[in-house]
């Protein structure tokens, strides 16, 4: 073979290389839409039994209806914001193979600490809201080191610990709104001072009218910081090599208890910024003395396997089960039911789980294309 | 004495639902699918058999009506279960993601339905409660003992320990159970004696739900006279006492008598005189289960083995 042959065949590898980088990189999201339209198609169908002559003009408000005003444009990203923290916080801790079935514990916990900061540390004056939201991730902290502590040095299963201190934290903060932030008459805790309110940096004069805030923008930041320490430090890598397999990065060396331990430190902390930044929100938001897990820690779970616990796909899964939230609101205009959007929901979730499928699809599709060249 | 026969009944309530739908939790994880779709299966099962319920109580009650609403209760769970089975199974899909996606379906389709099938349209199911026995005949006139365990009671609840029986029986001593346990451990093993693996899993499936199903079923009946798309996290809490009973019937048995009567003394503490002198706020006795369950984790989890396959789907190529 000549020079120039080996040259042409080597150029030639490396541009197949960068496909197949490519196709691999592409293909996480191809299968997230892939699921997206066949949950929405679902949706449609459903729909079309439920009431057929009012099934097209409902399907268009769960795709457009967020759109209709500023006001809704903004109250996207006011939904968005604290499912984007607990899907997060899921996401991280699935990077250490862990299960944060607890971040609803974590959130409300969270939320409890920047409503007690909100309404009692009143002398704090501009850092008011900064310290409350230090003090909320803190406690969901807090809520997630014993869960990781019993994973990492009793053997303890996680997603069994989480979801009993889901119950526990529930009925603590329960006890300690009424012990300290009560307010008798509605059954909810007090209304936080107005510093401690989130800025709204101008946000809502841009959508004037929603309940936008700059709590967008933490949860933006903190996603990309997200992706930096797990995609650029060695801490990250080392997360990440506990979660693939635990045995073989003991033996290089790593400790992945202090791993284990971590990875849910950081994990509750992010719920329970979630909840600081959706209880400061200043949009007349409560904890109420009840005896329901919050929801939100749920719905974290969904945008973590949405975004393909990446922490940008999170930030899009989170945005995106936000707009059709908002687009559902209006699904009374046509005489359905908001439950809609849940089913939704779920039916895109059920179909991500193929993501495996779509993947193995792609590739298929890829090699009879490589084969048809040749 | 009558607080004693009271602790035990109420016990029993919170009890047998958590068996039956750990049980069939067991079933689906000693096939190797980890099942976390036990809530969505139970609110199925649940909403299926209320609304079967409510459309009979005009023409049936009592214990015929609830025979066939276990029946409608198990068939849907069953159904709804194929769901999971399929992702997990034939698609090899992430089993949590499947299970979570399940979790969020089943409430949303309970209201959404519940919602448009009744004329007020209303998401709440009510329901008239004629299943309740006051006394077993024969039976619940042996002293004390009759006292004890039949009076103020459910069918259900014999059909719960029944069904602890049958399953243990199934699984350690019989064919299917043995090949059921193998396919768990180590799948390609049965492959090689000629054993569909998928089969076998989706016999472990299809029971879980079915179980669930009733499991959702029983919980409503024994604890209320309405439906509101909710077991109150039960399916989760099942999933602990399975893995608390290490995913054998016998301990599963045992975690879900401890669990039920720790729920037994936080919803009845104040009815209990001695407890009652003790001056502690009731939220804490409501935290007393889960605490409970967690301190008895931490001394009992350091050798704790889940099915070795749990959760990885079956692939005929690999080794």
């Amino acid at each position: 073979m000549s020079k120039q042959g080996k040259e042409k065949k080597k150029v030639d590898s490396n541009r197949k290389l960068l496909s197949l980088n490519l196709t691999d990189k592409l293909s996480g999201p191809i299968s997230s839409v892939v699921a997206i339209l066949t949950g929405l198609l679902i949706g449609l169908v459903i729909l079309l039994i439920a009431n057929p002559s009012n099934a097209l003009s409902g399907f268009s408000w769960i795709l457009t209806g967020a759109l209709s005003s500023p006001q809704d444009m903004g109250n996207i990203f006011y939904y968005a914001t604290p499912i984007i923290l607990t899907g997060l916080s899921v996401a991280f801790a699935f990077k250490t193979s862990l299960f944060n079935i607890g971040a609803s514990g974590q959130f409300i916990l969270g939320a409890y600490g920047a409503v007690l900061v909100g309404v009692k540390l009143t002398s704090l004056g501009s850092v008011h809201w900064i310290a409350a939201l230090i003090v909320s991730a803190l406690f969901g902290a807090i809520w997630a080191l014993i869960p990781g502590l019993l994973k990492a040095y009793r053997n303890v299963n996680e997603v069994i610990s989480s979801i009993m201190f889901n119950y526990i934290g529930m009925y603590l903060v329960n006890y300690l709104v009424r012990e300290t932030v009560y307010h008798q008459l509605t059954n909810r805790s007090l209304p936080v001072a107005q510093t401690a309110n989130l800025p709204t940096l101008g946000l809502d004069r841009l959508f004037p009218g929603s309940k936008i805030s700059a709590g967008i923008l933490i949860a933006f930041a903190v996603g990309v910081l997200l992706y930096i320490v797990l995609n650029k430090t060695v801490f990250g890598y080392e997360l990440k090599a506990c979660g693939y397999n635990r045995h073989a990065s003991r033996y290089a060396g790593i400790n992945e208890k202090k791993c284990i331990v971590l990875s849910m430190v950081i994990a509750g902390a992010l719920a329970g910024l979630g909840g600081g930044l959706l209880y400061l929100a200043g949009t007349g938001k409560y904890i109420y003395v009840q005896d329901v897990l919050a929801p939100e820690g749920f719905a974290g779970i969904s945008v973590a396997l949405l975004g393909m616990s990446h922490p940008i796909g999170v930030l899009f899964a989170g945005l995106f089960i936000g707009y059709i939230t908002v687009g559902g609101s209006y699904m009374q205009l046509s005489g359905f039911k908001p439950e809609i959007i849940d089913i939704i929901t779920a039916a895109i979730i059920y179909f991500a789980a193929f993501s495996l499928l779509f993947r193995s699809m792609l590739e298929r599709l890829r090699f009879k294309k490589e084969a048809e060249h040749r | 004495m009558n607080t004693l026969y009271f602790l035990i009944q109420q016990t029993m309530f919170f009890t047998i639902p958590l068996l039956i739908v750990a049980i069939g939790g067991m079933y689906s994880e000693r096939s190797g699918v980890v099942n976390i779709a036990l809530e969505g299966i139970m609110i199925m099962g649940g909403f299926c058999s209320i609304l079967f319920i409510k459309m009979m109580e005009n023409n049936l009650s009592g214990q015929v009506l609830l025979i066939l609403a276990i029946l409608i209760a198990m068939i849907s769970g069953a159904l709804f279960s194929l769901l999971h089975a399929y992702a997990s199974i034939n698609l090899k899909a992430d089993q949590t993601i499947s299970g979570t996606a399940l979790n969020m379906l089943a409430p949303a389709l309970a209201v959404f339905l519940a919602r448009m099938i009744q004329p007020e349209g209303v998401q709440q199911i009510q329901f008239k409660n004629t299943f309740r026995i006051e006394s077993v005949p024969v039976l619940g006139d042996i002293p004390i003992i009759g006292d004890m365990f039949f009076k103020n009671t459910y069918l259900t609840t014999y059909l719960g320990i029944l069904i602890l029986i049958v399953a243990t029986v199934v699984l350690y001593r019989t064919r299917f159970g043995l090949r059921l346990r193998a396919c768990g451990e180590h799948p390609q093993a049965v492959d090689s004696v000629g054993v569909s693996v998928y089969k076998i899993r989706y016999a472990g499936v299809i029971i879980s739900g079915a179980l669930a199903g009733l499991g959702g079923l029983i919980f409503v009946v024994t604890t209320s006279t309405n439906f509101n798309a909710t077991v109150a996290g039960y399916g989760f809490l099942a999933l602990a006492v399975l893995i608390f009973g290490q995913w054998k019937p016998l301990y599963i048995a045992g975690a879900a008598l401890f669990f039920g009567f720790m729920k037994t003394i936080s919803a009845t503490y104040s009815s209990i005189p001695f407890l009652f002198q003790i001056p502690i706020t009731g939220y804490f006795y409501k935290m007393v289960p889960y605490v409970a369950t967690l301190i008895v984790l931490i001394f009992g989890s350091k050798r704790s083995q889940a099915p070795r396959a749990a959760g990885v789907p079956y692939d005929q190529g690999s080794r």
